[in-house]
């Protein structure tokens, strides 16, 4: 089906040649001795336009050993997709190119505030003060002691799809969705840490700060996240990314992205928000009469067709419509897709696993004949929320709120089988 | 006595009642064991003072210090306009002056003085994270004197304002009231 789809643009997925992917596998041949021999006489007997297509494949892989064991593995040279740096303070998830609902720690989006710093783990502590029986210090081996929990849950940046409330902008799912994605994260619910030094029971706000050069400070009211919250040191089963806050970031799972505080070194217990910068001047959402809404955390359902998506081409004949769904309230109880620009609707089958707070595969048999289509989708979650289309959003919100654009995504599909972002 | 005698017999009892339940305690009763894991360890004043840098709209955890406009000026002339413009107005990143009316415009300009509700925010933040290029780089005096810049280049306080721990928390923000709270779900159903 795959086959269908060709990728194109610079953010369609056909990224640059991994240079250093090509080297280690060129490295790895001589080491192999005679089989790197027998390898490098193959491909030199090869034609040219074989070479090109396969790279540095045998013309028979089943006639010569292959590569040996390797400390640290790498993804298939052939595969190619990858994070679009969008500036130097974040980067993009290759949703259109993603399968299941796991998002590689390597693909998972990046939003910093100052860049990623590099934290010494031994060195790494995690302060909690304020009102607490006594401040209390944490090296990361303290944390990883205490009884573990793991849970897979999306993060999503609330600016995620900012760029579309004035206009069809970004060109593929990447570009228009690519501030999603979802991880198995593993550490010590907050909770119990918190009970470990005695949290004074008037305690209603948490700070949580970072140990980045921003250091990123989020205000959290405790009652909301007690319950759920994680102090993350392990992110797909091995330690967080430094990009997603190593050694130890906060997990709010549903809640926007910035809350999830990484490189997370203090949190100080009050009776009150402390107003920080990022919840007054930022990740407020300005109204058309000019008040702004403060504390909007929760995510909403959202849902986006990943394939076809923008910036690809496809054929006429079968294909599956796939694409993710996910709510910072629950489980994802539906998705709906519709082929004519929102007049009807059809059932998208759900993919198993379907958990909450997570990213949800749906998928749609279809057979496209040719003709100019508006493809979308729509989500449902356990609380009877219902992702709204972009007129009913806007009318309520406007389009200066920045944050939290959820409206459904229309796919245009022109008649020659090119696949562009509309607003429908 | 009789008192002392019952306190030390309830206090063995519940010992004896909480080793019991620890020592019975298999995985399954794991997550129930919330406190007493013996982790970590007390932090020390000093650590607590280097870290506790947040300021809150009370005023609480602002420094020792004092600041002008016009000891700001030379300030962020040498060390914020190459990135917010000569005037604060003219990036190339964040705004910092002007914009007020312009919230509940088709295209709003949000500043200090248009939208930031609280001036202890300023400081909080021009200490914690800027200049961006070496943040946390300033002293408490050259931080007073830059929010001090940027207050009265929005029309907030006067140039000879003196700001300090006292005087900061009490200035008024113009957009102080312009925030609330979360109402979603907003948008009805179809």
């Amino acid at each position: 089906m795959t086959k269908h789809l060709q990728e194109e643009g610079p953010s369609g997925g056909d990224g640059r040649p991994d240079a250093e992917d090509e080297s280690l596998l060129n490295r790895r041949s001589l080491l192999a001795g005679t089989a790197g021999l027998v390898s490098a006489m193959l491909m030199g007997s090869m034609t040219p336009a074989a070479e090109a297509a396969t790279e540095n494949s045998p013309e028979d892989p089943t006639r010569v050993p292959g590569a040996t064991p390797t400390a640290y593995g790498q993804r298939s040279a052939f595969e190619k997709a990858v994070r679009i740096p969008r500036s130097w303070w974040s980067s993009l998830t290759p949703l259109q190119d993603s399968h299941g609902i796991l998002t590689p720690s390597s693909l998972h989006f990046e939003r910093h505030h100052n860049g990623v710093p590099t934290i010494h783990p031994t060195q790494h502590r995690l302060l909690i003060h304020g009102m607490v029986d006594q401040p209390w210090t944490f090296a990361m081996e303290d944390l990883k002691r205490f009884p573990s929990v793991s849970r897979l849950a999306f993060i999503e940046c609330s600016g995620n799809s900012a760029a579309e409330w004035r206009g069809p902008t970004g060109q593929t799912a990447q570009q228009t969705h690519g501030l999603t994605s979802t991880s198995e994260w593993t550490g010590v619910a907050l909770k119990t840490v918190l009970q470990e030094v005695g949290m004074n029971p008037e305690a209603s706000w948490m700070l949580a700060e970072g140990g980045d050069a921003a250091a990123m400070t989020r205000s959290l009211p405790l009652a909301s996240i007690l319950e759920e919250a994680i102090l993350c040191y392990a992110q797909n089963g091995e330690p967080l990314r430094p990009e997603q806050g190593y050694p130890l970031r906060l997990l709010i799972p549903g809640w926007e992205g910035n809350t999830c505080i990484k490189w997370l070194r203090r949190l100080k217990l009050g009776k009150a928000p402390f107003m920080t910068r990022e919840e007054t001047s930022q990740y407020t959402d300005l109204m058309p009469d000019g008040t702004a809404r403060q504390f909007t955390m929760v995510m909403e359902a959202k849902s986006v067709i990943t394939s076809p998506s923008g910036g690809q081409h496809i054929q006429p004949g079968f294909l599956e419509i796939r694409g993710l769904a996910w709510s910072g309230r629950g489980r994802i109880a539906s998705v709906e897709v519709s082929t004519d620009g929102g007049r009807s609707w059809r059932q998208a089958a759900l993919q198993e696993p379907i958990l909450p707070k997570c990213h949800t595969r749906f998928h749609l048999s279809w057979r496209w004949n040719g003709e100019d289509v508006i493809l979308q989708s729509r989500c449902l979650d356990d609380t009877g929320y219902r992702q709204p289309d972009r007129t009913a959003l806007v009318a309520v919100r406007g389009v200066n709120s920045v944050y939290h654009y959820n409206a459904i995504q229309s796919w245009h599909i022109a008649a020659d089988g090119k696949v562009s972002n509309v607003h429908a | 006595m009789r008192n002392i005698l019952r306190h030390i017999l309830m206090v063995g009892l519940t010992t004896i009642l909480g080793a019991g339940i620890l020592w019975a305690g298999g995985p399954a009763e794991r997550q129930e064991q919330t406190h007493g894991y013996g982790l970590g360890r007390l932090a020390t004043d000093q650590e607590v003072r280097v870290w506790n840098i947040d300021v809150a709209p009370t005023g609480e955890g602002l420094p020792t210090g004092q600041g002008t406009a016009k000891q700001g000026a030379a300030l962020f002339a040498a060390r914020c306009a190459t990135c917010h413009g000569p005037t604060g107005k003219e990036g190339p990143m964040d705004r910092l002056i002007g914009g007020a009316g312009t919230l509940a415009s088709q295209h709003p300009i949000k500043t200090v003085g248009s939208y930031w509700p609280y001036a202890t925010t300023l400081y909080d933040y021009v200490h914690r994270a800027m200049p961006f290029p070496a943040p946390q780089s300033l002293s408490p005096d050259e931080v007073y004197s830059v929010v001090a810049w940027l207050l009265y280049q929005n029309g907030i306080i006067a140039e000879d304002t003196v700001l300090d721990a006292h005087s900061l928390p009490g200035i008024s923000m113009p957009n102080r009231r312009g925030f609330l709270p979360d109402p979603r779900p907003d948008v009805p159903k179809p």
